[in-house]
């Protein structure tokens, strides 16, 4: 723990007047005047419960992905707390978890919205911090929300555990020492792909980007362009298209005759269902082009979102973070738990932040304390097994897990509903990896680990 | 004509006391029911000084603009970078933006001004959905785009330090008032409640009854008799050889100016600026809780924008746990049936529960919350004019 | 060139979609001066009419997949396919178009329900309480669409027969590059024989005079002893079901998800308003206008000379047409000036 943060700042002693420096000027976030002496960090649980922050899009076109999200939280608090099977409790290792809660004390836990808008999810995360009591937040469905309330989580002194966030900057440019994410990024798709399209595509191809115009597009872009173009492909133009934009056929009939033989759709969501179902109306899949089949990536896939597309995604390449179909033990575990409590297999995005709430909770336990700066000593350059994607590492540097990434393919012929995607290759974690410095993680400052009090 | 016809400057007066207190209380009184905490209390008083600035606008000239959120917007991103630019000072950020957004205000509305009726609210907002666009995607250098534009240690800051404290190197940013961290939160115990009083909350809550004081001046002004004018029979007015224009013109302004500083306010308290602050879902919620509280009335955006902020924030967050730990008095074979039942119209199904008010409020309360408690309390007590009710209600 | 007669295909057909909802908007607009924020609304139910019909056609008998042992997972095997075999597969296939046969009865329904339920009490009310109302009803409509079937988009395709593309290039002996998916070229048909019939409809008939009358001149109407009030109830049913035939036929184009009408709320207005308050062939032109601009202002030769050009580009065009006609392209005075 920093006591840096008890002292009163340089300048604030000489101007706010030695009277105000002590009591008032003292620079936390949320400190709690009077009472600031008796707790040695943010929201400490004192009695024999802890709450955690679920804050997840319950409106908006999220919203079915938050719900799944906000089932395998649920899940992970029954685990937690000793009920049920305790799914993936039973094979991650090394694992201080020992189904009585964390430290001992009863997990419970408070619901947001965040609406997918930055401010919604800032004002839920503020709620859970100042009315409920809550020591961590987790949880979001787009990158701009996830980096707007890792920053706040770092400016009032408690964790947070992201969801499902893509974009390079969430571990990049404005990565937080309070913050960790286990969901894979832009460059790792880019990495994991690039050999899979090499060996099915070639190396002489010409790529188009679409791209939707925001930090996330921009990044994953970047990311998918470089490791292409590495191959040995070109890329032939990149456009930007405004987010939500519904028609994409003003965007794709230049595709048409830009001699591209390849397009990348940088969309998610919505987006990519929209975009995705346009491109293969105008034909661009039948098409031939300097005597090779057209193609179409999608360097992003959810399962949620592909359903929305049908037919469409049936042999598309792109990447997943996880998918329930995997048999090694932890993911058959949690798959076994999450189907028989309710019916269905889970979402990548269920499984990340299921993982998200476990190896928070054995932070807890292997620093014995909720304190962030310890829970964070604890999460850096921590190594697990058993949580579904083989040998992982929270990198310090970064607070980024690096894990084994899948590159899956829409299935041609599939055997039930949620029999979308196909897992072609699992790319091993050393080949996605990259160094902290990397130029498209460059310029951001984790900071100290902040307590909050 | 509508809240109150021609009150003395007593009562005036002791209104405003009223109101003062309320206000300055609201951490107390909410506390029961969940809605005391710094973060909400500070948006119930940011959104209802926004609505407050917008019924100057709509309530009196009857022009709805639907691109006020601009204004909004343009306060917010203006804030934030005269922390960037200045220090964490708030109160060159509050001048600032209203200077900002009473400049963009006004020539949005000169143009928009040009026209009435529905073409004014399509003009405002196309030019608020400009806007919006442009600073989500070419216009991300100046607004950081979909990540919102935020305060960073490498920021210049000239004035820190000179007029102001400053936090050491490498601790988080916050706006600091002469020494008062906006953040600061004491914490109380009064008649049993947790109460937490929060200098943001207070910083803002100034500038609410500042807000209300100057709508209520406006409302009761020859110039707010002159815009009511242009509400009720703008032709009219012309003929008579006045021209309305620099009136309405003063009226967008000012309600700018007000969105403005209420964005500036949302910096405050919370240094990011975002671009959906811009968006048309934005200037329709502003649209929303003026209607819902009593367009025209003076209290009534005010408790709209109560209404619909804590629906957002408290009734979202209900879920089935919450449900069971209220209605435990109910038995057990009941409390199935009714938590089910119950949880459709919280948690996610929120926005469903705002649809229904705003359905059952317009129905059933013609003119908004205010006018609706008064005419019930006008039957209720018997007297008073049921005809001037409905007639209102025609209008 | 090839570009901007594919661009100009692209505009003409999001015109098309533009001006179907517009049409329906500006009726309700013109004859009842009521501003229907639930419009987009009615453009959503539309679309899952085209859902629901897919859901019926495909009714299925589940069989199980027993190699998966955690969940129920199934592959759906749909009873028109066990029953008539191929034919029951096509029929499926053409659920989309089969589904107006659904859409006008329900949309109808709808419309009247609407229309006798609530707006018919809010005619005299001010135009911020028709907008909160509509508005609290859209959004109660959405969230009940929500419960039902989900916040993703849905599949909805079109028939296998029209998910290629037309040949339209060698069609007229240009470029062998232009080609352009059947289903929009049906879509832009489809929406200007709606479009025709609906202009028929308010030309030839009695009715129709009566109503265009009611446009320009209320309270005239209403002196004359017609039951001006009946009429407005068949309107409002007619604008819902032309906002539902939008919405059902666009489903191959846009996934349908419980959002899409707010989507297109905003954008039908400023549609509306381009072309002029009450005028239908105004509704028309701005909707093609706007569309065919859009596509333009997308094209990167533009977007080079002015960045974010086409993020903006229907803004732009209703500020500057506004200020260059005060009442929109075809407005007629006094509607809605108030």
């Amino acid at each position: 723990m920093s006591d840096s943060k008890f002292t009163v700042g340089r300048r604030g002693v000489i101007k706010g007047g030695a009277a105000l420096g002590a009591g008032l000027a003292a620079p936390t976030f949320f400190s709690r005047g009077a009472f600031a002496d008796d707790h040695s960090y943010l929201n400490e649980p004192k009695g024999d419960t802890v709450t955690l922050g679920f804050n997840v899009p319950q409106t908006g076109a999220y919203a079915d992905e938050g719900a799944d999200e906000l089932r395998a939280y649920k899940l992970a608090v029954k685990h937690l707390n000793g009920e049920g099977d305790g799914g993936m409790m039973n094979t991650f290792k090394p694992s201080m978890l020992k189904g009585n809660g964390i430290l001992g004390k009863k997990v419970e836990y408070v619901t947001g919205d965040t609406q997918t808008k930055s401010d919604a999810a800032r004002a839920s995360a503020k709620r859970m911090i100042e009315k409920d009591g809550a020591v961590m937040i987790t949880g979001g469905s787009s990158s701009g929300v996830a980096i707007a309330v890792q920053s706040l989580c770092q400016e009032a002194g408690v964790i947070f555990m992201a969801g499902l966030t893509h974009s390079n900057d969430t571990t990049g440019k404005d990565k937080r020492a309070n913050g960790f994410r286990h969901f894979f990024n832009g460059y790792m798709s880019a990495a994991a792909l690039a050999p899979v399209l090499k060996n099915s595509y070639g190396t002489d191809r010409n790529a188009y980007h679409l791209t939707a115009d925001y930090t996330w597009g921009w990044t994953q872009e970047e990311s998918i362009a470089a490791s292409t173009e590495e191959m040995g492909w070109n890329t032939v133009k990149k456009v930007r298209t405004p987010l939500g934009a519904g028609d994409f056929s003003q965007y794709i009939t230049p595709v048409l005759e830009s001699g591209a033989d390849t397009l990348v759709l940088n969309h998610y969501g919505k987006d990519m269902v929209n975009s995705l179902t346009q491109a293969v109306q105008f034909g661009l899949r039948d098409k031939q082009v300097n005597g090779k089949d057209f193609t179409i990536i999608v360097p992003l896939y959810s399962r949620l979102m592909a359903q929305g597309a049908g037919e469409n995604v049936k042999g598309i390449f792109g990447s997943t973070n996880w998918h329930w179909s995997l048999s090694d033990e932890g993911s058959q575990a949690f798959v076994k738990s999450f189907g028989q409590e309710y019916g269905f297999p889970p979402s990548q995005a269920a499984h990340t932040c299921y993982v998200q709430t476990l190896l928070y909770a054995n932070a807890c336990e292997m620093a014995g304390t909720f304190a962030p700066c310890g829970v964070i000593d604890a999460l850096e350059d921590f190594e697990f097994d058993g949580l579904g994607n083989g040998k992982t590492l929270y990198r310090g540097a970064d607070h980024q897990c690096f894990k084994d990434v899948l590159v899956v393919k829409g299935k041609e012929n599939p055997s039930s509903q949620f029999d979308i995607l196909e897992v072609v290759e699992v790319t091993p974690a050393a080949q996605v990896t990259y160094s902290p410095d990397h130029s498209m993680f460059a310029g951001g400052e984790l900071g100290s680990c902040n307590n909050g009090a | 004509m509508k809240l109150i016809s021609q009150p003395g400057p007593k009562t005036d007066f002791s209104m405003l006391l009223l109101f003062t207190i309320v206000v300055l209380t609201m951490p107390i009184w909410l506390a029961p029911i969940g809605a005391g905490y710094p973060d909400l209390v500070q948006k119930f008083a940011i959104y209802g000084l926004f609505a407050t600035g917008f019924n100057i606008l709509f309530g009196l000239t009857g022009y709805l603009s639907f691109g006020h959120a601009a204004f909004l917007g343009v306060g917010s991103y203006t804030a934030v970078w005269s922390f960037k630019l200045l220090g964490m000072n708030p109160v060159p950020a509050v001048l600032l933006a209203i200077v900002t957004s009473a400049i963009f205000a006004l020539l949005i509305g000169y143009i928009s001004l040009r026209r009435t009726g529905i073409y004014f609210s399509i003009l405002t907002l196309a030019f608020a959905q400009m806007c919006y666009q442009l600073a989500y995607s070419v216009l991300t250098p100046i607004t950081n785009g979909e990540t919102g534009l935020r305060v960073l240690q490498s920021d210049p800051r000239i004035l820190d330090g000179v007029i102001t404290s400053q936090t050491e190197d490498g601790g988080p940013l916050i706006t600091n008032f002469f020494g008062i961290d906006m953040t600061k939160t004491w914490e109380t115990n009064i008649f049993g409640i947790d109460v937490q009083l929060n200098a943001g909350f207070y910083f803002c809550a100034f500038f609410l009854i500042l807000g209300s004081y100057i709508a209520m001046r406006i409302f009761r002004s020859p110039f707010g008799m002159m815009l009511r004018g242009v509400k009720t029979n703008q032709n009219r007015m012309n003929y008579t050889g006045v021209n309305t224009r620099p009136y309405t013109l003063a009226a967008f302004v000012i309600s700018g100016a007000y969105a403005g500083l209420a964005g500036a306010l949302l910096c405050v308290t919370d240094p990011l600026a975002g671009a959906e602050r811009m968006f048309w879902t934005a200037s329709g919620e502003v649209v929303l809780m003026v209607i819902l509280g009593g367009a025209g009335t003076l209290m009534g955006p005010m408790l709209g924008a109560g209404i619909i902020k804590y629906f957002e924030n408290i009734l979202s967050a209900f879920n089935k746990s919450t449900l069971e730990g209220m209605l435990g008095f109910l038995p057990e074979n009941m409390l199935d049936g009714t938590i089910s039942v119950l949880s459709l119209f919280v948690g996610e199904g929120w926005h469903l529960t705002l649809g229904l008010l705003f359905m059952v409020v317009v129905i059933f309360l013609p003119g908004g919350l205010v006018e609706g408690a008064k005419s019930i309390l006008l039957k209720l007590t018997g007297g008073g004019s049921k005809k001037s009710a409905s007639a209102q209600a025609a209008e | 060139m090839d570009a901007l007669i594919l661009q100009m295909m692209n505009g003409l057909d999001k015109g098309a979609a533009y001006a179907l909802i517009a049409l329906g908007l500006t009726l309700i607009f013109g004859t009842l001066g009521v501003v229907n924020f639930a419009h987009g609304a009615l453009f959503m139910m539309g679309a899952f009419c085209a859902v629901v019909m897919q859901k019926i056609l495909t009714l299925s008998v589940k069989v199980k997949d027993e190699s998966i042992t955690f969940f129920d997972a199934y592959k759906e095997v749909p009873y028109l396919e066990t029953w008539y075999g191929e034919t029951g597969s096509i029929i499926i296939d053409w659920a989309v178009p089969l589904s107006i046969l659904l859409t006008i009865p329900v949309m109808m329904l709808v419309g009247y329900i609407m229309e006798r339920g609530l707006i018919q009490y809010f005619y005299k009310r001010p135009h911020a309480e028709q907008i909160l109302v509509t508005f609290g009803l859209a959004i109660v409509i959405q969230e009940l669409i929500k419960s039902m079937f989900g916040a993703n988009p849905i599949p909805t395709p079109a028939p296998e027969m029209f998910s290629g593309t037309a040949p339209i290039g060698s069609w007229f002996g240009l470029s062998e590059n232009i080609v352009y998916p059947w289903w929009r070229i049906i879509y832009l048909i489809f929406s200007l024989t709606i479009i025709g019939m609906c202009f028929a409809f308010l030309r030839f008939t009695t009715f129709g005079m009566v109503v265009r009358a009611g446009m320009n001149d209320r309270e005239t109407v209403g002196l004359l002893g017609i039951n001006i009030e009946k009429r407005f109830t068949i309107v409002f049913a007619l604008a819902a079901v032309v906002a539902g035939l939008a919405g059902a036929m666009y489903t191959p184009i846009l996934s349908p998800d419980y959002h899409m009408g707010m989507d297109f709320l905003v954008l039908s207005f400023v549609v509306v308003v381009v072309g002029g308050m009450g005028s239908l062939p105004g509704a028309v032109a701005a909707g093609f206008l706007l569309g065919i601009l859009q596509s333009a202002a997308s094209m990167t030769e533009v977007k080079e000379i002015i960045p974010g050009i086409d993020q903006i580009i229907i803004y732009l065009v209703a500020v500057v047409i506004l200020l260059a006609r005060p009442r929109g392209l075809f407005g007629l005075k006094g509607v809605m000036e108030d």
